[in-house]
């Protein structure tokens, strides 16, 4: 333990965090003291983490901003709709932990595709174009699941573009969303998606080709003089953050009888970009936290419910000009003892 | 190689190369060479008709005044820019059509000349950097720590501890290359090229800013990389003792265009480049 | 035929919102480098103050629009001011999030004061509306001050920055800020000008983009904004004709999208057009390529 170095020792505090976080909650509901709805809460907080850390994985490490992320959401979460509702109605699989860890699968799977056919396009762009066109592409996601009707009709799945006729029993129905969806999802396999989440993104940082990742983001030219494939990074990261958010949907979409494609608009983009923000960008325990503790905040400040929004948009400027300007800065440093400190990127 | 084993330490050492660059005897095969290579900016010839051969553990200079087109002429051999004109071969293979990326896999590493460090990664890391393509471990075998991630891992240290002391930084490899001196920051660029492996390391002003202390130390340095990596140095400096002291053959472009090349004597009293560069500095 | 010209004519009229706001959206970019996302919020508070007045105040439509145009130019001031000059330094990333963050402070105070129930918005314009074709084909009034407006400020403000002293400040601004600042321009003071003209642009896009499609609500901004900037984009950030050209094309791709395709993929249409607009041209169709230094 002691010639570990200090990246490693980070990365195992993080899983213990985790691991501790869920014995506790598991604690909590077998004595019943947890209150029914923050009960409620555990998955879709599993769900927002895995939604930060692998936004993290673009925005902090790879150094792309991604405005889009809540369509590879979208994406996963109505491929696992379909895939579990298939399994278990179509092909009559029993046991409902398989039919998640598929439905997961194939959620994960689907919006890699998505990925790698958007990232082909957008990836060539830089800055706040390429920002722009991930919004673009996620609004562009929304239009076309709106137009998606997907029915199970015995062991065969029926699939009509902007045609309500399809045989059999409809689980998406365009602009309505996915119906009467069966609640597969459970906490401890959301708990285990977390731990999946943060095993890939910390240990994708520390090898190769992480470090040819962050290489690229902190100095293009230097990277492609040192012979990396710019290309080849920057869609590892983006296909991997994709596959991980589609994981997070199939979770997340499982957990609801109704899903409508509303609920991945521009704005949960946004929401997971500020829990990324907030938890520092690259800095992935932080996004761990942040998106617990805000996904978690809205239920216990539910008195404020109206200044919910309007708190969370001053924290959000106020948080920026802290951290970026250095007059601020040096002032707000002098106000936190140093132990509280937030460090820069890990 | 046999009659190039003599300076190590003293500087000013002359260079009696085989004659100037391009008319050199060429029995082993160049490991760079430039033909009527040059790149347009909106219309202004930026570089010209450049023409260039470089052999197997040659030291070649490139100098001309400020604006000349030295950096767009490394730039273009690095391929950061496309030429628009010409051609370039690296150990004879044509490099049209490549990118930065792999004109560097194919062996051309270089320096900037506002270096271009990883800043808030770890000396360490920016040689691992530099080391990347000499390992090959996928991304499944780095998320699943597989076996081939700790070997390549553990070849990395080694190698780039390796090459880090080479250049007295071993002891330095835990901190960030942002916070490294300058003059150890020019080092560090110089390993972490060496590093790729190339067969010839272009550098960008490697004595901009140093000391003559350090310029000496530097000189060295670039002999030693020649004697032990066996590679080709091809440099643009403006401090005249370095490039006329180390470099074989010196090649001198002003205006986009070659107006000299030759050795370190032959350019002193080249006119045209008394008139264009030198004549002022021996006034001076 | 005719059912083809009125969608067109349609899709124009939107296309001049988009072009009032895109304009707003170029010039801010192309001086602060930065993405507003406020802007669409922006329009969104100008259309409101025009309501409240004419609604609550009984001022007169133009009244209003002055009104809304006024407070709007301050507000852009107010929001540079506060939230965008500490971060004259800063990566974009960080204004950019600032900007999303001002975007929901925006709507959320709306949300506040005015409720989230839809507002129904009533048309400033009260021209009439014209029919060509023995009547088969009928230009609205709003439709008319829309497209006037959009070609009054366009040359005004090619005008604006190509004559006047602030105008060519402006430019210098957006070229080379420090090589600007040297030159005796007052950097701070021009950045904060462009971000008044483009808030009164976004006020009077507000107060005509409810006059046509007149549901008024705190999140009325937003895609409109984004639509704009994606026009804005489309047609070559900074570049004021540009904006105009993109503005125009996006409202009327929009436009025959929804009727001719697919309502529900409107939208996706006017993406799908950006994103193909930029891989084929990265920096849009007006836009200059600049050359990465080494």
């Amino acid at each position: 333990m002691k010639n570990m170095s200090a990246k490693t020792r980070r990365k195992f505090l993080t899983y213990a965090m985790v691991v501790l976080a869920f014995v506790v909650c598991q604690v909590l509901i077998s004595q019943r003291l947890m209150s029914r709805s923050l009960k409620g809460q555990l998955i879709p907080i599993c769900v927002y983490i895995v939604m930060a850390v692998s936004l993290n994985l673009t925005v902090g490490i790879s150094g792309e901003l991604s405005l889009g992320h809540a369509g590879f959401m979208s994406v996963g979460a109505f491929t696992g709709i379909v895939t579990g509702m298939w399994l278990s109605k179509g092909i009559g699989l029993e046991n409902g932990t398989v039919c998640l860890v598929l439905s997961i699968l194939a959620g994960g799977v689907s919006a890699g595709i998505a990925g790698v056919l958007i990232g082909i396009p957008v990836l060539r762009l830089r800055g706040d174009y390429l920002a722009i066109v991930t919004l673009a592409f996620g609004e562009i996601i929304r239009n076309v699941v709106n137009c998606l009707y997907i029915s199970v009709d015995g062991r065969h799945v029926h699939a009509a573009f902007n045609n309500p006729n399809v045989p059999g029993k409809l689980i998406v129905n365009g602009p309505a969303g996915a119906t009467g969806v069966m609640k597969l999802s459970t906490f401890p396999m959301g708990f285990v998606l977390v731990m999946f989440t943060l095993v890939v993104v910390l240990n994708l940082i520390d090898s190769r080709s992480g470090r040819a990742i962050m290489a690229i983001r902190d100095n293009r030219i230097a990277a492609e003089a040192m012979g990396l494939n710019v290309t080849k990074y920057k869609m590892m990261a983006f296909v991997v953050s994709a596959v991980l958010a589609g994981m997070a949907g199939a979770l997340y979409g499982l957990n609801y009888s109704t899903v409508t494609a509303s609920k991945f608009k521009f704005d949960t983009s946004i929401l997971v970009l500020v829990f990324v923000v907030l938890g520092g960008i690259g800095n992935i325990p932080g996004s761990v936290i942040s998106a617990a503790l805000l996904t978690v905040l809205p239920e216990l400040l539910r008195a404020f419910s109206n200044y919910r929004m309007l708190i969370y948009a001053v924290v959000l400027i106020l948080v920026m000009l802290m951290t970026n300007n250095q007059t601020l800065r040096s002032t707000a440093k002098r106000m936190i003892p140093a132990k509280f400190r937030k460090e820069e990127r890990s | 190689m046999t009659q190039k084993k003599r300076h190590s330490s003293t500087k000013m050492v002359p260079a009696p190369s085989q004659g100037i660059i391009p008319e050199r005897d060429l029995s082993e095969r160049p490991v760079l060479e430039a033909r009527h290579l040059g790149i347009d900016f909106g219309g202004l010839h930026a570089v010209e008709d450049f023409n260039l051969i470089i052999g197997k553990t040659e030291i070649a200079g490139l100098i001309g005044p400020n604006g000349a087109g030295k950096t767009t002429v490394f730039n273009l051999l690095t391929k950061v820019y496309q030429p628009t004109m010409g051609s370039i071969l690296l150990n004879g293979h044509d490099m049209a059509g490549m990118n930065t990326a792999q004109a560097n896999r194919l062996g051309i590493a270089r320096t900037f000349q506002n270096i271009r460090l990883f800043d808030h990664m770890t000396v360490e890391d920016n040689v691992r950097i530099g080391l990347h393509n000499q390992t090959r471990y996928g991304m499944t075998s780095g998320i699943f720590r597989l076996p081939s991630y700790w070997r390549g891992e553990r070849e990395m240290h080694e190698r780039a501890m390796e090459l880090l002391e080479l250049f007295d930084m071993q002891g330095l490899a835990k901190h960030s290359a942002g916070s490294l001196p300058y003059g150890a920051q020019r080092r560090l660029e110089i390993v972490r090229a060496l590093a790729t492996n190339p067969s010839i390391l272009l550098l960008d002003e490697p004595a901009a800013g140093m000391n003559p202390h350090e310029t000496d130390e530097l000189m060295n340095n670039i002999l030693k990389i020649r004697d032990q990596f066996h590679i080709a140095i091809m440099l643009i400096e403006h401090d005249m003792n370095l490039v006329m002291g180390i470099c074989e053959g010196i090649c001198v472009l002003n205006y986009g265009k070659i107006i000299a090349k030759g050795t370190a004597k032959e350019i002193q009293n080249n006119p045209a480049v008394i008139e264009a560069y030198l004549g002022k500095q021996k006034e001076a | 035929m005719i059912l083809f010209l009125s969608y067109l004519i349609n899709g124009i009229s939107l296309g001049s919102i988009y072009a009032i706001i895109a304009l707003g959206y170029t010039m801010v970019y192309g001086i602060a480098k930065m993405l507003n996302f406020a802007h669409g919020d922006v329009i969104m508070i100008g259309a409101y103050l025009s309501f409240c007045a004419t609604q609550y105040m009984g001022l007169p439509a133009v009244a209003s629009v002055v009104l809304a145009v006024m407070v709007c130019t301050a507000l852009g001031i107010i929001i540079e001011g506060l939230a965008y000059k500490p971060l004259r330094q800063a990566p974009s990333l960080a204004v950019l999030i600032t900007a999303i963050g001002v975007s929901y402070f925006l709507q959320n105070v709306a949300l506040l004061i005015w409720g989230s129930t839809p507002k129904n918005f009533a048309s400033v314009v009260s021209l009439r509306s014209v029919s060509l074709m023995d009547g088969q084909l009928l230009i609205s009034g709003v439709t008319l001050v829309t497209v006037l407006a959009n070609i009054i400020i366009m040359v005004g403000l090619t005008l604006f920055t190509g004559h006047t002293k602030v105008g060519k400040a402006m430019r210098a601004v957006s070229e080379d800020k420090g090589a600007a600042e040297l030159m005796g321009i007052h950097v701070n003071r021009t950045i904060s000008m462009t971000f008044a003209i483009g808030s009164a642009l976004a006020a009077i896009a507000g107060v005509l983009l409810c006059s046509a499609y007149p549901t008024l609500q705190p999140t009325t901004g937003s895609m409109p904004g984004i639509k704009a900037f994606t026009a804005a984009v489309f047609g070559g950030i900074g570049s004021i004709p540009g904006a105009m050209i993109g503005g125009l094309l996006l409202g009327v791709i929009e436009v025959l999208g929804k009727a001719y395709v697919s309502t529900e993929l409107g939208d996706a249409f006017v993406f799908a057009v950006l994103i193909i607009v930029l891989l084929v041209k990265p920096t849009g169709l007006l836009g200059k390529s600049v050359r990465e230094k080494v």
